[in-house]
């Protein structure tokens, strides 16, 4: 459970304030997948970091499980934007940098590890290092890495933003599966409309900076779901309502900057 | 396909300057007796290393290897003193704002004191003896490896910061597993940085603090005219700094597997 409650954030360097996030609040259920979706720098990476115990709001609370959020912690665990590997590690060790951190036995975590690294394409690929991989493997070196510490929450900030669009719906539906066996509590920033549709339960859309949430679309089409989803007359109509709400807000943005 | 004739080009340009410093000699373009010819000095030198067989003590026969050692343990020495104290001082210099208020002023006021500023002083408190070279040659070298150590440290990515708490890593986890290896490429410069300033000090803190050594030798061969035994010491040196400079590079090269990856070349 994720409560973001009257959540105001405001970036200060000297003279220069900028209002990044207005007035939010947003409530995830347990085990429920939430997308936001909203215009670039309208604030989501700030939202995110804040849940992520990265960065702590000017104004407002933010929880997980019911307790304020002061630091970081292997239950909430992030994708990045960007792989954000350790290049002095190799593939293995980066993604038992967690399990192995926290003390746990090596004998458990190395067999779920190579299990991970199975699930997602890089069987072969231990034991190389980030800079001999592609950018798309890195990535998907960043997910195993958080996959195997099997976190109650999961962060995910545009996370297949870089990818080409075959490996980015590879990437869904290896989530898609992940997510329908253990349903962790997902919150989970994109630019993408359909990405957005396709993987959550709920797609929240937020104004252009200052970010508010200006409205929340429950989706419900069924799971489990594919790819093939995305051609159906309903998820049609609801890519059709977001598609208008973000519109408008580009618009906004973009005469507001002019 | 042809195969590449491995032509060694880094030969060419000295090859041709002990070709012009020869000429110089012999034709006479410098005053005779001032500059010894690149023969005289190869000789000088066998002598110097190899000893002449002759019964007659000579300093310059046969003792090349001893000064060699002692100004080779003091680099050693007073780099590895200088690394020892520099390395951690660094690291919290660089991690902890506290540490940077506290320390870091103080070596950036002190370190534009070149250190032949510091031989009167290093010979007051220490006397004639090794511990002025050592403190001369771990001062030298603790500057470089302190400040690109500092450098090091803080050039350390946020996101990997970031994403080492979010798996749970510690303080002390974080800074053995992330800002140490990211910052290690940075250390490697500080050391050859330091390594070289090593070598400057040792000559300096034996051509007048210690009376043994090779830049001991080098400033009593010049007191006796023996220019050709300068210009061999000048040499040696030079190959050691080059040598203890590989070193550092070949260590790197091994504990950097990773970062050649990444390189450009
Ligand atoms: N550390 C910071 N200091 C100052 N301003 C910041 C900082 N981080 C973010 N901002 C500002 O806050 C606003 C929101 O940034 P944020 O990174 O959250 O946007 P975003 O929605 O994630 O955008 P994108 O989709 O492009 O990643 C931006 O206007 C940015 O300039
Ligand atoms: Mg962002």
């Amino acid at each position: 459970m994720i409560e973001i409650a009257g959540v105001w954030k405001e970036f200060a360097k000297g003279e220069r304030r900028v209002l990044a996030l207005q007035d939010i609040d947003l409530q995830v259920a347990p085990q429920e997948f939430a997308a936001i979706l909203g215009p670039s720098g309208c604030g989501k990476s700030t939202l995110l970091n804040m849940v992520a115990g990265f960065d702590h709001p000017t104004r407002g609370t933010v929880r997980a499980g019911g307790e304020a959020i002061l630091e970081p912690s292997p239950k909430r665990a992030v994708v990045f934007q960007e792989p954000a590997l350790f290049p002095w590690y190799s593939v293995m060790e980066n993604v038992v940098f967690g399990p192995k951190t926290q003390g746990q036995p090596a004998a458990e975590y190395r067999a779920r590890a190579a299990q991970i690294i199975e699930q997602v394409g890089l069987k072969g690929f231990e034991a190389s290092y980030p800079a001999e991989l592609s950018g798309g493997m890195r990535q998907r070196v960043g997910i195993a890495r958080v996959l195997i510490m099997q976190p109650e929450i999961l962060l995910m900030d545009e996370p297949f933003g870089s990818l080409d669009a075959q490996t980015r719906s590879l990437m869904q539906e290896l989530l898609l599966q992940v997510w329908e066996r253990h349903h962790q509590t997902v919150l989970f920033v994109t630019h993408d409309i359909e990405e957005a549709l396709l993987l959550a339960d709920r797609v929240c859309v937020m104004t252009a900076r200052p970010g508010r949430i200006k409205k929340s679309i429950q989706v419900r089409i069924p799971r489990p779901r594919a790819i093939e989803v995305t051609t159906s007359p309903e998820f049609n109509d609801l890519r059709r309502e977001v598609l208008a709400l973000i519109r408008e807000e580009s618009q906004r943005a973009a005469t507001e900057a002019a | 396909m042809r195969r590449r004739l491995s032509v060694p080009w880094f030969i060419l340009l000295p090859a041709g300057l002990v070709l012009l410093w020869h000429a110089a000699v012999t034709e006479h373009w410098v005053t005779e007796g001032i500059i010894p010819a690149p023969a005289q000095v190869l000789k000088s030198w066998h002598t110097w290393i190899f000893g002449s067989g002759a019964t007659m003590l000579s300093p310059y026969s046969g003792t090349w290897l001893d000064n060699v050692a002692y100004s080779g343990q003091r680099v050693l020495q007073g780099f590895a003193l200088a690394a020892l104290a520099a390395i951690p001082l660094g690291l919290m210099i660089g991690w902890n704002r506290l540490a940077a208020r506290l320390i870091d002023p103080t070596v950036q006021l002190l370190r534009p004191v070149p250190i032949t500023a510091w031989l009167p002083f290093a010979i007051a408190v220490f006397g004639i003896y090794d511990a002025s070279a050592l403190f001369l040659i771990g001062l030298g070298a603790f500057y470089p490896i302190v400040v690109n150590t500092t450098h090091g440290v803080r050039d350390t990515n946020l996101l990997l910061l970031r994403a080492a708490r979010m798996m749970g890593a510690g303080p002390g986890t974080v800074l053995a597993k992330v800002v140490f290896p990211s910052a290690l490429p940075s250390i490697f410069t500080g050391l050859r940085l330091g390594v070289g300033v090593a070598w400057t000090a040792v000559i300096v803190a034996e051509m007048i603090a210690v009376k043994s050594g090779l830049g001991y030798v080098l400033w009593d061969a010049y007191y006796v005219g023996r220019m050709d035994i300068c210009v061999a010491t000048m040499f040696s040196v030079g190959l050691l700094g080059f040598v203890s400079d590989r070193v550092i590079v070949w260590a790197s090269r091994l504990l950097l597997r990773w970062r050649t990856l990444e390189a450009h070349v």
